[in-house]
């Protein structure tokens, strides 16, 4: 469960950037923004919550930023998210260098554990299930309210089309440019909530890297979960148990060097992908750069 | 015939006419696309525009619709002149347009296709089923037959046409463009498509119809306008005219040509072609047994309404399209076959219609695209190295000879007018003293001067022996210039005449498929 919801909040968001048709290879390098913004807003804003909203705010700058250089300028949209990647891993490393390590800021007030009332003590399940940080159940009621979004309003059916086939939402009216834009904040919202999870749902610090790969993890939850917000949280699920699994054979040292079961979610997203992909189809335009004057 | 441009109708009221466009002028660049175009469409009838590919019916209607906007020019819609900037502005109005290519977005329903751009319906939310409903009752009305809750892709083409019509219907839409809505039609999709016409002007609707296929136009139009080169030839009632006027006005008259052309001295055969077979794009015939023989020195024309297979014989003969059935001999040789293919490669002179994206590759230099048919032999290239000195004074020797205007060969062909454009592609084709030559539209998008050298280079290489056959649908140029004219209407040849012989009534005729003459000119010996 805390191990998923990371993967979960960053998978969503790629669902709804790529359902506009922006691959967002950048989804890492947001939450590594998003997981710096948390702690410095957890410090010096007071709370969780305004590390939470920094988190978003931070990631929805770098979703514009994204959507400016490969929507607006008409990039590669491989490239500019590579290039999100690198400046994310770049400038945390040297704002908490520079900022954080000097302050002496390392703990900060984090999300408590809360447990829903009644349904905690549901056994078995109540334990796991609610008794959490509050950005779980965020997650949770998330998930299908973006999939309500996306499949029975207006707007989300306008998200599809574009993702789909541009010039249809174009003579349809729809601002394409405008859709992919939203998309991809969006994405950048989410993710930055993501990496907020990350920093204050589990350590409650900030260190370097501190994502480790867990927004490509969600690329392919994206793909597993066949580009919709439900099926990305199931797949995030898979994901997080296998990062479970390998913490688990790792605290009870079964003799296994521990560089194995590091490798396992990595494996299992490979094998997904590898395995599912030809089953699940992209939406169309994701990745196409759209301009009228190319018709 | 009637003209009922708006000079004849000045005391016409605003309501008669539920669309007018005048003086609209666009241009792309260079090039001019609409001319001082002047369309006027009654309510409640099908007005065609009519003309051949390019010749700027398409535009005229994109500017109409929101999609371009018109260099010069007045739109008025029922009566009050409107500025239409995008097609959000254009649905508003009551316009809906069916593009060539449909607008559907596969993965989704009928219905979400149909409402993609439209406020919710309750609350937030689509409200699909209710939208499904209206969609149904809405499809029987106009007898479309089309289930909303399918996804578009599961549905066949002419199925998905009903969709785009739906959609229009839904926005409200009561002048509805259609854009060659036939080419992508079965003959039974088109013939249920004409009732479906006839029954939305039926309930007052009015249909601005496109096409550049003569006999669908006769059928279905009230009022047709033929376009030419962006501008209009005439308007006249459907029922005032005949496929023979209108073709004689699509091809138009207007080009003068002025060759000295001696007779012609022809040889032994260049290409003979026996009941060759070949289908199109889409899999429906193109050829159907095609049989005609092109001496040495001399040109053979082919005359004819675009899109009845002259692009498909040029490939099938330049070897760029597999002949269903049939024989190709090009200098004797069969050229069926791989090996007979290479035996004539470099004796076979090609000029494709579309010379920037099959005759030179526009970002290479000049020199480069002329040593495109033989970079990977001597003198070009020395075992796996180009010898790029011999390609720079391969190009500087052709380059002076054809009289191309350049800076330096090292330039991109890009950067080149049209004109020299098309003379790099003849230096590199001609030079190869050539037995065959297949020229389609070399004069194309050219100015008078640039297409008269390009006529002349045609003619110099039929005086040398090579067989030329000549394809164009410009009428005026196929006569002027072949010894012989070949009339391909639906795949098939109507008659092989002699320009001189023949009455230019008799060729309309047999381009609108109404005449077949039994006897076949035989080449001037």
């Amino acid at each position: 469960m805390r191990l998923s919801t990371p993967i979960a909040l960053a998978a969503m968001g790629g669902v709804f950037s790529e359902r506009s048709g922006v691959f967002n290879i950048g989804l890492e390098g947001m939450m590594l923004f998003g997981a710096l913004a948390a702690v410095m807003g957890s410090h010096y804003l007071g709370g969780p919550w305004m590390g939470l909203l920094g988190a978003m705010l931070v990631g929805g700058a770098i979703g514009l930023l994204l959507a400016y250089v490969s929507v607006g300028l008409g990039a590669n949209q491989i490239v500019s998210g590579v290039g999100i990647n690198l400046l994310a891993l770049g400038m945390t490393t040297f704002v908490a260098r520079m900022v954080l390590r000097p302050a002496g800021v390392e703990q900060v007030p984090a999300f408590q554990i809360v447990a829903v009332p009644y349904l905690a003590r549901v056994p078995l399940l109540g334990p796991v299930v609610f008794t959490q940080t509050p950005l779980v159940f965020i997650t949770l009621l998330l998930a299908p309210a973006l999939a309500l979004f996306l499949f029975t309003t207006p707007w989300g059916l306008a998200v599809r089309a574009t993702g789909e086939l541009p010039r249809a939402a174009d003579t349809a009216g729809i601002h394409v440019s405008l859709v992919r834009y939203f998309g991809v904040i969006a994405s950048g919202v989410l993710a930055g909530m993501g990496g907020a999870f990350l920093s204050l749902g589990q350590l409650n610090l900030f260190s370097e890297n501190m994502t480790a790969g867990r927004g490509f993890i969600a690329l392919a939850a994206v793909i597993f979960g066949k580009w919709h917000p439900l099926g990305a949280l199931g797949a995030s699920f898979l994901f997080g148990a296998a990062e479970a699994l390998q913490l688990f054979i790792q605290t009870y040292n079964l003799g296994i060097p521990y560089q194995l079961p590091t490798m396992l979610p990595y494996v299992l997203a490979l094998v997904v992908l590898g395995g599912f992909v030809g089953r699940s189809v992209a939406p169309a335009a994701a990745g196409v750069h759209y301009g009228r004057e190319d018709r | 015939m009637t003209p009922r441009g708006p000079e004849t109708a000045p005391g016409a009221l605003p309501s008669v006419d539920i669309l007018r466009m005048e003086g609209i002028t666009k241009r792309f660049g260079p090039v001019l696309a609409n001319d001082r175009v002047t369309l006027a469409v009654r309510r409640g009838t099908v007005h065609a525009l009519l003309g051949e590919n390019g010749a700027g019916k398409t535009t005229l209607m994109n500017i109409l619709f929101g999609l371009h906007a018109p260099d010069e020019g007045r739109v008025l819609l029922r009566g009050r002149p409107v500025e239409i900037r995008s097609t959000r502005e254009a649905i508003r109005r009551r316009i809906g347009m069916i593009h060539q290519q449909f607008t559907l977005v596969p993965p989704l329903t009928v219905a979400e296709n149909i409402v993609l751009g439209l406020p919710p319906r309750r609350g937030v939310f689509l409200d699909l089923r209710r939208v499904e409903r209206e969609i149904e009752s809405l499809s029987r009305a106009y007898g479309l037959d089309v289930d909303p809750r399918l996804p578009v892709w599961a549905l066949p083409v002419g199925m998905q046409q009903r969709v785009e019509i739906l959609k229009a219907l839904y926005r409200r839409a009561d002048l509805l463009i259609l854009d060659e809505p036939t080419s992508v039609l079965t003959p039974a999709e088109s013939e249920a498509l004409f009732a479906i016409i006839r029954r939305l002007v039926a309930e007052g609707h009015s249909v601005v119809f496109i096409s550049h296929k003569l006999e669908e136009v006769m059928r279905i139009s009230d009022t047709i306008t033929v376009l030419r080169h962006g501008r209009v030839v005439d308007t006249v009632r459907t029922a005032d005219t005949t496929p023979a006027e209108l073709a004689r006005m699509m091809v138009g008259r207007d080009v003068v040509l002025r060759l000295f052309k001696g007779p012609p001295r022809a040889g032994g055969p260049a290409l003979e072609v026996d009941d060759l077979h070949a289908v199109g794009d889409r899999g429906l015939p193109a050829l159907r047994g095609v049989t005609f023989t092109v001496a040495r020195g001399e040109i053979l024309g082919i005359a004819g309404v675009d899109g009845n297979g002259q692009a498909e014989l040029a490939e099938v003969i330049a070897g760029l399209r597999r002949p269903t059935a049939g024989r190709i001999r090009i200098d004797g040789r069969d050229v069926a076959t791989p090996a007979g293919r290479r035996a004539v490669a470099d004796r076979l002179a090609y000029i494709p219609a579309d010379r920037g994206r099959f005759g030179v590759i526009l970002d290479f230099t000049i020199a480069e695209n002329l040593a495109l048919k033989a970079f990977h032999r001597p003198p070009f290239s020395r075992g796996p190295v180009l010898d790029r000195s011999r390609i720079i004074d391969h190009a500087r020797a052709l380059a002076e000879r054809f009289d191309i205007r350049m800076n330096s060969v090292l330039q991109p062909v890009r950067q080149l007018s049209g004109g020299n454009q098309q003379k790099v592609v003849l230096a590199r084709e001609m030079s190869g003293e050539p037995v065959l030559i297949v020229a389609v539209q070399p004069s194309r998008g050219l100015d008078v001067g640039a297409s008269e050298y390009v006529l002349r280079t045609i003619l110099e290489q039929r005086d040398r022996g090579a067989g030329v056959l000549y394809i164009s649908m410009e009428l005026d140029e196929v006569l002027g210039l072949s010894d012989r004219v070949a009339v391909l209407y639906g795949g098939e040849i109507m008659g092989i005449v002699r320009p001189g012989d023949a009455r230019l009534e008799d060729i309309s005729l047999m381009m609108a498929g109404s005449l077949r003459t039994a006897q076949t000119a035989a080449p001037a010996q």
